[in-house]
């Protein structure tokens, strides 16, 4: 009834079996053999069931465009690939394939009843039917199309195979390895150029592996390009995308077919840079859209001979040939000459060139001019075939056991329109080609529409006297498209190819419309009476065939798929059980709980020791710029909206930053080394980002300052010692510093030593408390850390992490930039109108402060709220209303940015943007939330000791 | 991926190197505070979208850290031309 091995010939090797498994049954292959050759030899022509008609379905092509054979391959745990195409995977022992998209089995499928109820299956259906009710959409409707109307299964297991990834440089790339690019390969193997040839098969050679008269010239050809030191050949490869500049994305497969080799990547993503590209993809052939062209065993002409001369295998014993193009004659002849027997050549044309006729009649074929397939007989394989005779108007019978189509030829110019280079429209050979590039580029060979095939006649669909409503002549196999779909599309009224192609999905299954796409054109433009070129061309967007998320990804993945940043002491915290969180790509000790400690009580009590005694802290993340030159202090006044020239060197100010719309952008405190040099702070996710903006307004605005900035962030760990015993912890261990009150005070700067090494000894606090942030080299982070540990234990010295370094900071109400302010903030917005130097003709943002909007009454305001329940902490984001009792929806007028308990003041705290919320002070506000309506009195923003008395001691 | 010639390092690099800094030749007004509301809102607000030529900047961010000026198609994202900053519009 169907494929069977032939006695000799193909490039097998007969010599070497190979057992594998199709649905749990198993097969004997030869080493060489395709998926689909070794199963079509076997006499399996069901290969899978559609997409939304769950029909049967069998091999169409032998290559890459195959649409129907899509199957699963398991390789163990977390290596199931589902969806790879039967052509393209290499058999070899233990090979585990299994068909997809039927339910319970391949040959009884329920899902077939929708073939039945095809009639309620057209365009748009989708779209159409499952409109109303809307709730009936994720209960129902979709679950049960996703069972029904489905691809293969997502792998379920972690994928433990790894991927490889490289860049190259060429200065000839040549993609596609069939006589055109192997020529192309030739003709400058002897210049010095370095050339890479790649191919998506397991062999060089394309087309000629299915014509034995070129062996001899293929196997010097890929031995003089082998030898060639000035050649890569890269096989199993597939040039998936073009990009810009020649940039090519290729996926190498490298072990899928040698399963004994598992330690080594599975694949390899090449990124190639070509100074020139030759594009030599060949051609796809067309299949003809006829009632039953769906049918298992019929297939493209070109893969009957592929299959029996690359792999030995006859698709049929006696197969018949539908053409319009000659291309399919010499299919057959090819065929006949290992041995088929032609049941008959049906071609649709009125008269072929008489040489065609005359070898025919010569090898005993019977030849049908004028007529043409009107019926395919057989359920899951093809028993007779009707044809037409078009002169007569009618129909008879022909036996065939396989049904050959030959509708001519498609130029694969997929990675010419992913170059963007154009195309024009030939109509001689019904087909787009590519005209101008628009890179370093050119095609050659069957993709430039240049080849030898012969002729044929141009058409969309094979007429039929049938009643046009009840048959199924598919355009797209992937997506089950009829003719009929792209019909209903135009007559509702789609005129653009790329609206019937979205509307009926024609062309948009995984394939991308390989075999599809010029029928469709074809077929939409005889419906609406325009010529193809005038209904245009859909876009081919990468990938050109479906590439694995693996080789995508490379080693991009788990801990590796960003850089975790971390800081000297790291180890240290790491070693002492804290618990992490990132913060801008740094990993930050959260909190260090001790045995049996929560979160919460952690906070608590190293808020505590920070308040009653000394707590140290890893800040060594806060970005730092050093900035040099005779005009950094006047620099910085333009930068920052604090006055800078007047501070004296030794002494340290809060810098507050705004982008030139009027809103804080950035914060920190800097101090002043010298009259030429500041040391700046920044916030820990802020600092590349004002590096930059400084960069910007030094090099284009002002370039005629003599300034010079260096991030410094990595070269000093910053340790943070607070709480009223912090000098009691530092006075032994530092030289050449005064550190009494009078001979440091608060927001000063000294340079010394500390356990011998340089510090840059900051007096600041973010706690309230007697503080220091001490800067020494990275490198001396840890060891001065550990040395603080050891000289504070008398003094129960607490390691604390950033929730407590948050507790601690809104007890006294300093902003998080990013968590209290979004970038809509003013700094009259959040209360820090002291930090703008009211006198200074000009910084960034000044100008916007007085834009109308910025001075219009309402705007919302940073304050502090106090809960009437003492015991509730509000969440992060509430929104806050002022009558609860209003009707839903509310009007919201701002909402919770920072909240905490605060075991130092022994209830909670909070702070919120509130419109006009400066002016509310000691008023109540409401904060909604499911189950219960909260309220709260507005207050200041300073919880703690708000004179500042802990500070100056 | 684009190839983009940075005027200073004189080299055609990947377009990683770089960050977009938005469009050229806008130059921050001398005297801020003597602008009217409307010329303060067109120099921070109003910036062109033409479909073609487009004069924008760019920093060779990892690279030499400079900012320069580039005339780019909106349509076929070609470079024309990239040149230092402060040299007159191309
Ligand atoms: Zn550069």
């Amino acid at each position: 009834m169907s494929g069977f091995r032939l006695e000799t010939g193909g490039r097998i090797d007969r010599s070497q079996s190979v057992q594998f498994h199709f649905d749990g049954k198993t097969y004997q292959g030869f080493a060489g053999d395709s998926l689909a050759s070794a199963l079509l030899a076997n006499g399996v022509m069901l290969f899978g069931r559609s997409f939304k008609y769950h029909r049967p379905r069998g091999l169409v092509a032998a290559g890459s465009e195959e649409p129907n054979a899509l199957i699963s391959v398991n390789r163990g745990p977390g290596r199931f690939t589902p969806n790879l195409r039967a052509t393209g995977v290499e058999i070899h022992d233990g090979l585990k394939a299994f068909s997809q998209n039927r339910w319970p089995s391949l040959a009884m499928d329920f899902g077939a009843i929708n073939d039945r109820l095809g009639m309620f299956f057209p365009a748009g259906f989708y779209n159409k039917t499952f409109m109303w009710p809307r709730s009936f959409w994720d209960r129902v409707y979709e679950p049960a199309i996703r069972k029904m109307a489905g691809l293969g299964d997502a792998p379920t297991a972690e994928d433990p195979d790894v991927y490889a990834s490289t860049y190259a440089h060429c200065d000839l790339l040549i993609i596609g390895a069939g006589p055109a690019g192997i020529d192309a390969a030739l003709g400058a193997m002897d210049t010095n150029k370095r050339i890479v040839l790649i191919d998506e098969q397991n062999e060089l050679g394309g087309g000629a592996l299915a014509d034995p008269t070129l062996w001899p010239w293929l196997e010097r050809s890929v031995k003089a390009l082998t030898d060639a030191a000035n050649v890569t050949i890269l096989t199993r490869t597939t040039a998936f995308g073009y990009y810009h500049d020649n940039f090519i994305g290729a996926v190498q497969r490298l072990t899928d077919h040698r399963p004994e080799i598992t330690d080594t990547p599975r694949e390899k993503l090449w990124r190639i840079r070509a100074g020139e590209v030759v594009l030599a993809q060949g051609a796809i052939e067309r299949p003809l859209v006829f009632d039953g062209n769906d049918k298992p065993g019929v297939m493209l002409s070109s893969a009957a001979k592929v299959y029996a001369n690359r792999y030995g295998v006859a698709v049929g014993k006696a197969p018949a040939l539908m053409a319009s193009h000659d291309s399919g004659w010499h299919d057959v002849f090819a065929l006949a000459k290992v041995g088929v027997g032609i049941s008959a050549i049906i071609d649709v044309r009125e008269s072929v060139d008489s040489a065609l006729v005359h070898e025919a009649d010569r090898l005993g074929i019977p030849v049908y001019l004028n007529h043409a397939v009107v019926g395919v007989n057989g359920r899951h394989g093809v028993s007779s075939i009707d044809i037409c005779d078009y002169s007569h108007q009618r129909v008879h019978r022909v036996e065939a056991d396989a049904l050959l189509m030959a509708g001519g030829w498609t130029p694969s110019v997929h990675l010419w329109s992913h170059s963007k280079g154009s195309l024009k429209w030939r109509d001689d050979l019904g087909a787009y080609v590519p005209d101008v590039p628009n890179e370093n580029v050119h095609c050659v060979g069957g993709c430039s529409g240049d080849w030898d095939f012969g002729t044929g006649a141009v058409i969309d669909m094979l007429p039929t006297p049938k009643d046009q409503s009840r048959i199924k002549a598919f355009v797209d196999f992937q997506n089950d498209v009829t003719a009929k779909d792209i019909k209903l599309a135009v007559r509702e009224g789609f005129r653009s190819i790329e609206h019937i192609k979205r509307y009926t999905t024609n062309g948009m299954a995984t394939d991308q419309g390989k075999t599809s796409n010029l029928n469709g054109l074809q077929i939409a433009s005889s419906a609406l009476n325009k010529p193809v070129p005038d209904i245009g061309l859909t876009s081919f967007r990468p990938p050109y065939t479906p590439q694995t998320f693996g080789a995508l990804a490379g080693h991009a993945k788990g801990a590796l798929f960003q850089p975790t940043r971390t800081t000297n002491i790291d180890s240290w915290a790491q070693a002492h059980g804290a618990v992490f969180e990132l913060v801008a790509q740094w990993r930050r000790a959260r909190y260090f709980p001790k045995s049996g400690e929560d979160m919460h009580a952690a906070v608590n009590r190293e808020c505590v020791a920070v308040r009653s005694s000394v707590g140290i802290f890893d800040a060594s993340t806060l970005g730092k710029i050093e900035v040099v030159g005779p005009d950094a202090a006047e620099f910085l006044n333009r930068m920052y909206t604090n006055p800078w020239k007047a501070l004296e060197p030794g002494r340290c100010r809060y810098g507050l930053l705004l982008k030139e719309d009027g809103f804080i952008t950035d914060d920190g405190v800097s101090a002043r080394l010298a009259p030429d040099r500041f040391h700046l702070t920044t916030t820990t996710g802020g600092a590349a980002r004002v590096l930059n903006m400084m960069e910007d307004y030094l090099q284009t605005e002002w370039p005629d300052l003599d300034v010079w900035l260096t991030s410094t962030t990595e070269q000093y760990a910053v340790i943070a010692l607070q709480g009223p015993n912090a000098r009691k912890v530092l006075e032994p261990l530092v030289e050449g510093i005064d550190l009494s009150a009078e001979a440091f005070p608060h927001m000063a700067i000294r340079e010394g030593t500390i356990c011998g090494v340089e510090t840059r000894l900051f007096r600041v606090s973010f706690t309230g408390e007697l503080g220091f942030e001490i800067n020494v080299p990275t490198a001396y982070g840890r060891a001065v850390w550990e040395q603080l540990m050891a000289q504070g234990a008398q003094y129960d010295i607490t390691p604390y992490g950033t929730e407590a370094m948050h507790v601690l900071r809104a007890e006294k109400g300093f902003i998080i930039v990013g968590q209290d302010t979004d970038g809509t903030v003013t700094p009259f917005d959040a209360g820090l109108d002291w930090a703008v130097g009211k006198k200074k003709p000009d910084f960034v943002g000044k100008r916007s402060m007085a834009r109308p909007d910025i001075v219009a009454p309402g705007r919302k305001q940073l304050v502090g709220l106090l809960t009437d329940d003492p015991n509730l902490v509000l969440e992060e984001g509430a929104q806050i209303v002022a009558d609860p009792n209003q009707p839903i929806p509310m009007t919201m007028i701002g909402h919770v940015t920072s909240s905490y308990w605060s075991e130092t003041l022994g209830r909670s705290i909070a702070m919120a943007l509130v419109a006009g919320g400066h002016d509310m002070m000691g008023g109540t506000l409401y904060i909604p939330m499911p189950g219960k309506t909260h309220s709260a009195k507005v207050s200041g923003v300073v919880f703690y000791d708000s004179e500042g008395a802990r500070l100056h001691v | 991926m684009i190839l983009i010639h940075c005027p200073y390092c004189d080299e055609k690099r990947p377009e990683i190197e770089f960050a977009n800094a938005g469009q050229a030749h806008i130059a921050r007004p001398l005297d801020p505070s003597g602008q009217s509301d409307a010329d303060w809102e067109a120099y921070l607000f109003i910036r062109a979208n033409p479909r073609g030529r487009h004069h924008e900047r760019w920093r060779h961010t990892h690279g030499c850290g400079r900012f320069f000026n580039a005339v780019r198609d909106t349509v076929t994202d070609k470079f024309e031309t990239t040149y230092k900053a402060g040299e007159p519009r191309r």
